[in-house]
């Protein structure tokens, strides 16, 4: 039965079904306890923002508190999920791949395919990404787009409560090293979430709004944006239709090219770097396998090549809003050959 | 305490040692006529450090490798002609041909795969000692290092972790002087790799890695320290490498002389040739028959991977979750 709890809770919820479903699922990572070792209480944290508070008081010793060493502990897990267990990872900040991406592009990404299909690793490394915290430069990234590249990964971006517990539990059971997204600004966002198990798979885009006029693919935090785009143009006569892929490893090809050859014409909305992320890549599917169908050209909403602002102002400028997004669409819409 | 070694123990470590030997001068021949592609490094010289380890580990005793990692793989016990054929890139090899002499890999034997990145094996070994930990049946993971690898981080974070999480693991450094090109001299900054357990918690011991015998009577103790729960060992072989950094290495950063040098005073199998037919009654005769086998083993793997046919065009887009 569904009720209305928060993204953060069903991540929780998602964990906890799946550690009592499986004894071989162990969860580790920087205060995912917290207090470990210490003269005060255990669970002090749960995490670093209370996403997985209380699930040490139910499974004890396989929820681990790790060393800061991102490196030590990620590569850790990929070699536990090649040696039997499937670990839950967490990799508190996207912004720190940069201590650990060897561990997860040349080692975890790499066993199945360079030994000759012989090792599964199922590890799903969990990190929060995105900007709207006032973190700044190094906390805010949206840094999907590099584990996109790497062939060897999967990478979901869920943008609802209801995704984020599907989509996790999915990756929880898949046997190759999963990249799970969590956009920060997201945690609280409450919608209805079943409380039965259930999985999403992944490469299924979710047609979150259905309409006739433009096409708007969005990632993550974007697609709540876009939904509010899309019902503003909505009162101007403009019919889009929002496609959330939920997944950029494996990415729904097809839903894409479906939408496009009905509206023939694309709004791309990322909230990562302008090159060589997802809206320059999705830009390039429909410009090359979608090209007839085009009526005008692809418009993307990005923020500036910029690192993230501080400033509570600037940080706003940056970040892909209503507003600009409705400003793309209404471009393309009125697009005149 | 290291278990008394029988007779057949001895022969054994002796197969082992010489296959190695064997397998790696070779590889050394075959690649100077170009039937090899891309990178090999060998790892001749060297041979007492996975044997005298290797004897110890169990078929789910787990082992994370370098890219010097051919030793390791055939003393934890991976098939030589598929390894063979791995090295030409054949479709009979051990990884299909896609993984190459940088990425042998054979997880059904404990064997986690050599690695292209200097320092990548450590933290892993971490992962499959926890993995050993929960299972509770006594099982361990050791990771092989260079000296070059002892002055990367990831290495650092791994013995760390290792202690605070009381891992079953062993890191093993071979320290063969060289890091590449750059003498251990210059790049580590403590006299040896030993002195760094005391830094993580964790004892560290230097041994001869010429000597099969004391590297075999050291791991024991890290075994059993591993094994019981005791926590992680640091062990440092002091050894020397009879090849280059890789094979094409023109080694010029080494003295004149100092390899022909090395073979007549440091090799680890006549020394341990000379010990067994002088104090535990083994003879030339049974050493020279596991001569013959052995080079009968290698001249077929040799054969194996020559006449294996290439990988099927098709297999480019086998093993992969996403097809675009």
């Amino acid at each position: 039965m569904a009720r209305k709890i928060t993204y953060q809770q069903a991540i929780n919820e998602a964990i906890d079904q799946e550690m009592a479903r499986d004894e071989n699922i162990v969860l580790m990572g920087e205060d995912v306890v917290g207090g470990s070792g210490s003269d005060g209480e255990m669970d002090a944290w749960g995490g670093v923002l209370g996403v997985t508070k209380g699930l040490y008081g139910k499974y004890g010793d396989r929820i681990m508190d790790t060393p800061i060493s991102e490196s030590g502990f990620v590569g850790a897990a990929v070699g536990a999920a090649a040696s039997g267990l499937r670990p839950i990872c967490e990799l508190m900040f996207i912004d720190f791949m940069g201590v650990c991406f060897d561990q997860i592009f040349n080692q975890a990404a790499k066993f199945r395919y360079m030994f000759g299909g012989k090792a599964e690793t199922p590890v799903v490394i969990r990190t929060m990404y995105g900007a709207g915290f006032r973190a700044a430069a190094q906390h805010s990234q949206c840094l999907y787009p590099l584990f996109t590249h790497i062939p060897g990964l999967k990478v979901v971006l869920p943008s609802s409560p209801y995704d984020v517990k599907g989509l996790l539990i999915q990756a929880i059971r898949d046997n190759d090293p999963v990249i799970f997204c969590e956009h920060k600004v997201l945690y609280t966002l409450e919608g209805d979430v079943p409380e039965e198990s259930y999985t999403i798979p992944f490469g299924e885009a979710n047609i979150v709004r259905e309409g006739d006029d433009v096409t708007i693919v969005a990632f993550g935090r974007m697609v709540q944006q876009a939904m509010k785009a899309a019902a503003t143009l909505a009162k101007e006569g403009i019919s889009c239709e929002v496609i959330d892929p939920r997944t950029t490893s494996p990415l729904d090809e097809d839903s894409i090219l479906e939408s496009v050859e009905n509206t023939g014409r694309l709004v791309v909305v990322d909230e990562a770097s302008p090159r060589c992320g997802m809206a320059a890549d999705i830009s390039a599917l429909v410009a090359r396998k979608g090209f007839s169908s085009l009526k005008a050209p692809i418009e993307v909403v990005t923020p500036p090549h910029t690192p993230v602002p501080f400033n509570g102002k600037l940080e706003d400028l940056y970040v892909p809003n209503p507003d600009k997004i409705a400003a793309a669409v209404r471009a393309t819409a009125g697009y005149k050959a | 305490m290291a278990q008394a070694l029988s007779v057949e123990d001895l022969l054994d470590a002796y197969r082992t040692m010489k296959t190695i030997r064997e397998f790696e001068d070779r590889v050394h021949v075959e690649f100077a006529k170009g039937g090899i592609p891309g990178f090999v490094h060998l790892y001749a010289g060297e041979e007492a450090s996975a044997t005298g380890v290797g004897m110890h580990l169990r078929d789910d005793d787990r082992l994370a490798s370098n890219h010097r990692g051919h030793g390791h793989c055939i003393a934890k016990g991976v098939e030589v002609k598929g390894m063979m054929a791995e090295i030409y890139g054949k479709r009979t090899g051990t990884c299909g041909g896609k993984g190459g002499s940088m990425h042998i890999a054979d997880l059904d034997t404990g064997m986690m795969g050599a690695n292209g990145i200097v320092g990548g094996g450590p933290p892993l070994v971490c992962g499959a000692g926890l993995a050993a930990k929960r299972r509770g049946k006594g099982g361990l993971a050791v990771a092989f290092c260079g000296d070059g690898a002892s002055n990367q981080g990831t290495v650092f974070e791994a013995m760390n972790l290792a202690t605070v999480w009381k891992l079953p693991v062993v890191f093993v450094f071979e320290n063969n002087g060289y890091a590449e090109a750059t003498d251990s001299r210059f790049s580590v900054s403590c006299k040896d790799i030993a002195q760094r357990a005391i830094g993580f918690g964790m004892p560290g011991r230097i041994v001869d890695g010429h000597d099969f015998f004391a590297v075999h009577e050291a791991f024991a103790e890290a075994a059993e320290r591993a094994r019981s729960g005791s926590g992680p060992s640091l062990i440092e072989h002091k050894l020397d490498r009879f090849f280059g950094h890789f094979e094409g290495d023109n080694q010029k950063y080494r003295p004149a002389g100092e390899v022909a040098r090395l073979r007549e005073e440091t090799c680890c199998i006549k020394r341990f040739s000379k010990k067994v037919t002088s104090e535990h009654g083994i003879t030339a005769q049974q050493l020279g028959a596991i001569d013959d086998e052995v080079a009968r083993l290698i001249d077929e793997a040799v054969a194996f991977a020559e006449t294996s046919p290439e990988p099927d065009a098709s297999d480019l887009l086998t093993d992969v979750y996403i097809k675009y």
